[in-house]
Parts: structure tokens; sequence; C-alpha cells
């Protein structure tokens, strides 16, 4: 498996740039601090730091009580997560790829999503999983898969998935401190993507999209990774002084259709970018949601851009061609804008 | 409680000895209480039965009759902040963890008033206040949840022990396996309870099961017992040591009571797997009547005491019927209410 494991500390000045894993570790780390509750449950988060290096260093700083490793066992982490949640504790449970949740799909989705509901609003679990997930990698079908829609379509989970390190310590830091069951998918392919993260204390809230590129004549609504695909099209197609403007929905549930739909009423037309499945993935959710109650402001139909119908191949040519690249959104832009379908 | 004998590694303890001056031992006060909750169980299970057949209550009713002895043995031994999980064969955990007939009623009811305000129904009574942390309809699916309770106390050092009951048909699943196997891994304070109560469904337990659950003790490197769950004594002393032992910091224990569902899986059952003379064997060795058969033999408590005991449980249960009965449905508003904390 490709492991990312960042190297050099940022530097420490006003325009501090981190990796995407040290704005997720900084995130646990501070709420570690913060709320004695918290700790980290999972496989190899401990010596060896996290299959992607999110943990480093915190078994070190935090000791075997904090940052608690587990066998091999799905099922049983998820329902640690929530065993320790109904009774007391703040657990951040991570499983080593979102591919693996499958094993955990009946504590997830019988168990935790649905506890407080079933009991009458009794229950209270402050759960965050994370999940490294997407494509890329070259790690082939089993270790590669976009999931999201799975959970986003259950009740009584939040989903929720960073484009930036910004964003990813500001949302990890409000999953954490949420008394919901947060799945936070981190795409394994910016890990090692670094941004400006300031020093200090801040949250990104859940279920507010951010508005990465503003623009005119067309809206790609994205999240995790084709956000930059999505900024990387709009920079290629403002030099033919096509405005396009990004917007990334950093939350699946709850959903700020709200940006959404104030982005769509502006430019006319909507480009939905995501890196799974295209069939029945959660960009059929945004489009659907933008032609009910956009439909009178749309110039063009609402275009999906996502992952061919197949598992994500392994041999590079493949795998790059199988999900969404810049290319394919500079086409979808021109689609929606020319109205030939 | 004096010194219990130990329960072995090798899945041959408990037995006729693990009973033995277990009754002395107990106050009568406990030996009320044992009765009290054993009947309550019993009382509570054949009204829900009825309300059933005269269609006043709908969806399903799995019936813990006969094998009362289990829950009550076993909370007998838990202190009152320790935690449990549970079911779909429930009520009677949840009446043995303290749990209000009224509202556990209502529940089934399926009015405003029940525990989960009608949203859970029979299969997913909790109540996180007495420690029981949740019937449960998917089998197995508790095991790791109890193991995530106990990891929680083990980390919080709050001196608590969590026990997980699950059924002879949870005995396959892998939750099983991944929820024990972890719990011995990091030495929590966990009691596994499996319930074998002979069939899951229709399938026997010897059938769903490679070896027995108490075979597999060893094979995770903790302690095991093989007890007669319909003998009160017996899982109340199998299970504080246990429990104690958990305590301790010195980790899981699995425990299998042998015992039986005198009913069927729901109202609804096929009958025909099993004999006629099979059940009545069972129905011979009802623990409740072992219970009071003990207790009049050691001349502890005297038919004023049962009787006292009984008008009262007749008192609740009535209550509890009119209670649910006289309820309003919830209102059609709280559907999406309580999906997450707002």
């Amino acid at each position: 498996m490709a492991v990312t494991t960042p190297q050099a500390p940022a530097p420490e000045t006003a325009t501090r740039e981190i990796f995407m894993s040290e704005a997720l570790r900084e995130a646990i780390d501070e709420e570690m601090t913060r709320d004695p509750t918290v700790f980290v449950v999972g496989e190899e988060v401990g010596v060896w730091g996290g299959a992607y290096a999110v943990t480093q260093g915190l078994l070190e700083k935090w000791g075997p009580d904090r940052i608690v490793d587990t066998p091999i066992a799905e099922a049983a982490i998820a329902g640690l997560g929530i065993g320790a949640a109904l009774t007391g504790s703040r657990p951040v449970a991570e499983f080593m790829y979102s591919d693996f949740m499958g094993i955990a799909m009946d504590q997830i989705v019988n168990q935790a999503a649905k506890n407080r509901y079933m009991f009458g609003g009794k229950a209270k679990l402050p759960l965050t999983y994370r999940a490294p997930f997407g494509a890329g990698t070259g790690n082939a079908a089993q270790h590669t898969q976009s999931l999201e829609a799975w959970f986003a379509h259950v009740p009584g989970l939040k989903v929720i998935t960073a484009s930036t390190p910004y964003d990813a310590k500001g949302l990890l830091k409000s999953a954490i401190r949420e008394d919901n069951v947060v799945i936070m998918f981190e795409h394994k392919a910016i890990y090692a993507m670094r941004g400006h993260v300031p020093e200090g204390e801040y949250l990104v809230p859940i279920g507010v999209a951010d508005v990465k590129r503003e623009g005119d004549d067309v809206s790609v609504i994205t999240y995790a990774r084709q956000t930059h695909h999505a900024l990387e099209a709009a920079e290629q197609l403002a030099a033919e002084g096509i405005s396009v403007e990004v917007v990334d929905i950093r939350s699946l549930y709850p959903l700020d259709t709200d940006t959404v739909l104030r982005s769509v009423r502006k430019t006319h037309r909507a480009v939905v970018l995501y890196e799974a499945v295209r069939f029945g993935g959660f960009g059929a959710e945004i489009a659907s949601q933008i032609q009910e109650l956009a439909f009178d402001d749309l110039d063009a139909p609402v275009l999906r851009v996502g992952a061919a119908h197949a598992p994500v191949p392994f041999s590079e040519p493949l795998e790059q061609a199988s999900f969404p690249d810049t290319a394919q959104v500079v086409g979808a832009i021109r689609q929606s804008l020319q109205g030939v379908y | 409680m004096a010194e219990q004998q130990p329960v072995s590694t090798n899945g041959r303890a408990g037995g006729d000895d693990a009973s033995n001056g277990v009754l002395e031992q107990l106050t009568d006060d406990q030996l009320r209480w044992i009765y009290q909750i054993m009947r309550r169980i019993r009382r509570f299970e054949e009204t829900a039965e009825e309300a059933f057949r005269a269609a006043k209550m709908r969806g399903a009713l799995h019936f813990y009759i006969g094998e009362e002895a289990t829950a009550t043995g076993v909370c007998a031994a838990l202190d009152d902040g320790d935690f449990i999980t549970s079911t779909h064969r429930g009520h009677g955990h949840c009446i043995a963890k303290g749990a209000r007939m009224d509202k556990m009623m209502a529940e089934l009811f399926g009015r405003s008033t029940g525990y989960c305000g009608g949203k859970g129904g029979s299969m997913h009574i909790a109540d996180i206040e007495l420690g029981n942390l949740g019937a449960n309809g998917i089998v197995g699916a508790g095991i790791p949840i109890a193991t995530g309770a106990a990891l929680g106390s083990k980390l919080r050092k709050d001196g608590k022990v969590t026990v997980a009951f699950f059924g002879d048909g949870a005995g396959p699943t892998g939750a099983f396996h991944e929820g024990v196997n972890v719990a011995a891994t990091m030495n929590l304070p966990a009691v596994f309870v499996c319930e074998n109560n002979q069939y899951g469904m229709a399938t026997h337990a010897d059938f769903a099961n490679a070896a027995a659950i108490h075979n597999r003790g060893p094979a995770y490197g903790i302690p095991s017992a093989s007890i007669d769950g319909n003998d009160i004594f017996e899982v109340y002393a199998t299970a504080k040591t246990a429990i104690d032992r958990a305590r301790r910091g010195e980790g899981p224990t699995l425990i299998e009571a042998r015992t039986y569902r005198q009913k069927g899986h729901t109202v609804l059952d096929q009958k025909n797997y099993r004999t006629k003379e099979e059940i009545a064997e069972w129905v011979a060795r009802d623990p409740i009547e072992r219970f009071v058969t003990a207790v009049n033999e050691s001349e502890r408590l005297d038919e004023d005491d049962f009787q006292a005991i009984d008008g009262q449980i007749e008192c609740e249960i009535e209550h509890a019927v009119a209670f649910a009965e006289a309820s309003p449905w919830p209102t059609v508003d709280v559907i999406e209410r309580d999906v997450y904390v707002e």
C-alpha cells in the first residue's frame, strides 16, 4: 500500500503551510488537550502512527490510554467507538481505509446511526469515524473506493470531507466536538498537499459549503480532491474568458443547499463533480436538489461528472482514466456552456 | 458475598458446586429482589402476549419466559452503575437492570410515553441512565458495543463493568469473535454472557456452533464457564466471580448459561422443530419454580413473602397496561426528531 509520510515540520510563519495529514493531527491533538475524554482508536494508530501518518507522534505524547491500537477488527473498532461514546467518552475511531467499513457496516448503520433515534433521543453518541478514501494511489479496487454516498444516505450520520488542510483541521475539530456520529472521509491523494493553516484555534462548521472560487458563467459543485480539478479547470478556462465558480460542499450531510442554489441562481449552469462511481453517487442528490429548487434558473441541464462504472483498476493509465481529471471537468463545463448534450 | 469458586479456564467451571451455599449467603432482601425481578419478567411477558393476541400491539415480541434466572442472576451481581448490552429477546435484561414496566409496556404499545417515545419498540428499549445500553435487533451486535463500553470504563477509570448478553444464535457471528477477541487482547472489564436457550429460531445451537460456546474461552485466553442458566444461585455465583474479576482489572470472562425458551421464537412460531416432551422437560426445570422450592426448603421466606410480592407485581402490571392504553400515540411531527442531537 502507498503510505504517505510527511517529513519536514512546517515553518512557523504568518502564512504557515502544513500538510493535510499534519492539519488533521493538530485537530486531534488540540481536541485531546481540550477534552480528556477524547481518545483515538484504530488499527496501527499508535506505534505506526496511522497508515497515512495522521496520528504520528501522538502515542508518544499521549500514551496508550489515549491512542489505542486495535487488532484488525473493523466491526469491533466501530463498536468500541459506540460503546465508549454511549458511556461518556468522545472517541475518534479510524478505519485504515474506507473500503474496510463494509466489515463494520452493521455497527455503523444499524447501531451508531440509529441508537439515538431508536432509544427515543435518550442516547448521545459523540463519535467521530475517520476514513481515508479515493483513487489515484495505485491501491486497486479494495483500497480506493469513494463510498461516501452510502453513509450520506443513512439518517443519524453526518458526513464531511475536506479539500484543503485548513478545512480538514477545522472540520475535524468540529466533528470531535459534535454530540453526533460524524464520518470524516479523507482523500488519500491530498494527505500530502500543503496549505495555509493559521496558528491557533478555529473551527470550520459542519453543514456549511465554501465557495472556493467565484465566477459567473457556470458553477462546479464538488468536494474533496475533485475540488482541485475544478479549480484547475476554472484557471484554464479563465484564459478563454470563461468564469467558473467552484463550490466545495465540505458536508454531504447536512448539505448546505442554500450555498449551492445561490451559486446556480447566479451562473444558471451547474456541473456536479465527484470521484465516486457516477451512477447513484452523491452527485445525483445535488443535481436533483438543483433541478427541484432552481429549475427556472437553469439555462442548461445539470451535468454529473463521476467515475467509470467499474471497480477502480490497478494499472496506472487505467486508474487515472477511471475517475474525473481536469480535462474531463473542462469538457463538462464547455458542454454545459454550449448546451450540446 | 464470600469467596466463590474461581471460574476455571477449561470450560468446566460452575456445575453443581457453584450454587452450593449461595442461597445461605444472600440476604432476605436479595432473595425478595430476585423473586420480584423474575416474577416481573414472567408476568410482564405473559401480559404482553395477551395484549399482542388481542391485537393491542404489533411487530415482534420475543419472549424470555423460562430464561429469567440468567438476566436476574447476572444483574443481581452487578452494581447500579454498571452497563449491559441486550438482545432482541431483551425484556428480561431491561427489567433486571431496573427498568420501569409501565414505560416498557407503553413502548410495546407504541405510545409516546414509552421508553423510546414509541420509536423503538420491543427490540430497542434502552435506559442509558440505568446502564442499559440497549436491546438490539441485530444478533451479536451488542457484543462489540459492550466491548466499547468496557474500553470506555478502562480509559475513564470509572470502575464499571459491562455485561454483554447474547444468545447461542450470536455464537456464529463475526461480531462475537471481534468483540470478545478485542476485549481479551485489551484486558477489558467485560463479561460475555451467552444465554444458550437451545434455538435460534428453529436452528439448534449445536448445529449453529461448531463447538460449545463455553469451550471458546481458552481460545481467547480468558476464563469461561458452563453453567445451568435456570439455577439462579449458580448464575449469580458465577457472574459475581466474573464481574469481581473484571472490576479488579483482570479481564473478561465468557459464561455460557444453558437455559430454554419455553415460548416460541416470537408470538408466531412454527412449532415444528421441537417436541412437546422436550418443552415439558424444560418447563419442569422452570427457574422460578426451582428458586421458590429452594427458598421454601431453606425456610428463609414464607408464603406471605411470595404472595406480597405477587400482589405488588399484579398492581404494577395492571398499572402498566392501563398506563400504556391511556397514553397518547406519538404525534407525527416527531418523525424526524431525535435523529441527531440538535
